[in-house]
């Protein structure tokens, strides 16, 4: 009789509820990515799909990401130019212009770019892969999918990431330069000096690293959605749309987070107006 | 005179339970298969064929009870000794599952590019895959993709793959599935064919009542995730178990 009356599972509170799934999934995504993380380490390295990749996100993504990058510099300088004209600040114009780009829009509108691209066709692929048992038919061949499929994806997402947006920031600065100096008729001396003096290099890197982090946390959430994809052809299109989302969501979350870690260190003003 | 022990069965799988979100697919599956015999784990869709297969692969762990693969247990088994086993095993999928992105020459040779171990030069490779292609009856395809196969090459191709490293047992997935009687009967004579050239054991899961009398040593019949007859073709023929009863008289006409 003891053993009926006891233990009923107590009921989760009401409030859990509507968190109980992003929980599950932000669980799901941690373990896969520590697994994937592990067979990046693992034997045998492949190089030969990490080139193909890298040829993918990479030299693919180059035309889509300049003309983006060019477009970005473009209207960034349009407004700029505007609103320091309102305070007589036109010559700031320029190192306004590239810090922002440095620091934030190269790398943010990179990895949109990046996730559009390459986190749908990473979802899309190894969805089908999933549901048309070719991920099963690597495993009985005593192949890691993981290390097969996951890791030339992750990887290279994290080098193409970089690259894409110092071509962004260089494709935009031109697209600025020629907006502000040859539109707005802004002197070239003081666009190109003032970036010299106020620009430094760590907000160009830092804005590679953050593009780094970001392209390898929105590939991996791709590649977990299209690994986990069921049901079929439209289980395909769910994984691919919730690999968009997700990674869109993503790169916001990640910039504010990177963000605040790598200004929250001692600051010091390097160049200044002065002198 | 006590009779001769039996030889010890190729795969022997032991009270077997496996659950997906609480809802039971297998319930306690006992089956040994022999040696260079082909088994057909014949059932109705859902009724766990295909769960059980994925255990013998070592896919999945059950919930309970294991499975032992040539004399291994399989549930308890790391991923090491897991990619060391299945150079053993061969499997042939509902689907195929070959590499669209391949050619069908890249598809068949690749698990032995995967795991290169013997160190074959490539021409080696490439003479195996003729080789394996010949085994089930097919030339002069490797250049093409599998997109440009029929349903029934793209499955001969895939049991050309499976049996490229020379395992010891081949599993069939529903290998008759969708396909017309002319090329049922052509795959049957395929999975006949690799037993007799390659002596492997076989394992089929299928629902096909006629592919299977055809093609099988034993019958094990599968309902509810339960081996509910097992024998040969003739004792499941002439079963009074009721639903192998009912199954087959969707076949043979009621009696």
């Amino acid at each position: 009789m003891a053993e009926q009356t006891a233990v009923a599972p107590k009921p989760r509170p009401n409030w859990l509820k509507p968190l109980e799934r992003p929980l599950v999934v932000l669980g799901e995504l941690s373990l896969f990515a520590g697994q994937s993380v592990m067979a990046i380490a693992r034997r045998p390295y492949r190089v030969g799909l990490l080139m193909v990749q890298l040829e993918f996100m990479a030299y693919g993504s180059m035309f889509v990401v300049g003309l983006t990058g060019l477009f970005t510099g473009m209207v960034l300088a349009l407004q700029t130019v505007y609103a320091f004209g309102l305070f007589n600040a036109q010559s700031l114009v320029g190192a306004t212009v590239e810090i922002s780009l440095a620091r934030e829009l190269a790398p943010i509108f990179t990895c949109i770019v990046l996730v559009a691209r390459v986190g749908s066709a990473a979802a899309t692929e190894l969805g089908t892969m999933r549901v048309t048992e070719q991920i099963d038919a690597l495993e009985t061949m005593a192949v890691d999918p993981l290390n097969y499929l996951v890791v030339p994806r992750i990887v290279s997402a994290a080098v193409a990431a970089p690259l894409l947006t110092m071509l962004f920031n260089a494709i935009a600065l031109f697209g600025a330069y020629g907006i502000a100096v040859w539109a707005k008729d802004l002197s070239p001396g003081t666009f190109l000096n003032r970036i010299q003096t106020l620009v430094e290099v760590k907000d160009i890197t830092n804005g590679l690293g953050k593009a780094s982090v970001i392209g390898f946390v929105v590939t991996m959430i791709a590649c977990y959605r299209g690994y986990r994809a069921e049901g079929g052809a439209r289980g395909v299109g769910i994984a691919t749309t919730q690999a968009v989302v997700g990674g869109l969501v993503a790169i916001f979350a990640i910039d504010y987070i990177y963000t605040a870690i790598s200004l929250s260190g001692p600051q010091q003003p390097g160049g200044g107006l002065g002198g | 005179m006590s009779p001769p022990p039996a030889p010890d069965p190729a795969i022997d799988v032991q009270n077997l339970h496996k659950s997906f979100a609480g809802f039971p697919v297998l319930t306690g599956i006992n089956l040994k298969m022999m040696e260079g015999t082909t088994t057909v784990v014949l059932g109705a869709s859902g009724s766990g064929k295909t769960v059980l297969m994925k255990h013998i692969m070592g896919l999945f762990k059950p919930d309970e009870g294991q499975v032992i693969v040539d004399g291994e247990n399989v549930s308890t088994m790391s991923r090491q000794d897991l990619a060391v086993f299945r150079e053993r095993m061969g499997m042939v999928f509902q689907s195929s599952a070959l590499f669209d992105s391949m050619t069908v020459g890249d598809n068949v040779a690749f698990p032995l590019r995967e795991h290169n171990s013997s160190g074959l030069s490539e021409k080696e490779i490439l003479e195996k895959v003729k080789e394996k292609l010949a085994v089930v009856d097919l030339h002069d395809v490797e250049q093409k993709f599998p997109a440009e196969l029929s349903g029934g090459m793209r499955k001969r191709v895939g049991l050309a793959r499976a049996i490229i490293r020379d395992p010891k047992i081949v599993l069939y997935d529903e290998p008759t599935t969708g396909l017309d009687p002319l090329t049922t009967e052509s795959v049957d004579e395929m999975i006949i064919h690799a037993r007799e050239r390659l002596s492997v054991t076989s394992v089929v899961i299928s629902h096909d009542i006629g592919s299977a009398f055809h093609i099988a040593d034993r019958i094990a019949v599968i309902n509810e995730g339960r081996i509910v007859e097992e024998g040969t073709p003739e004792e499941v023929r002439n079963t009074k178990e009721p639903f192998t009863q009912h199954f087959l008289a969707t076949w043979f006409g009621r009696t």
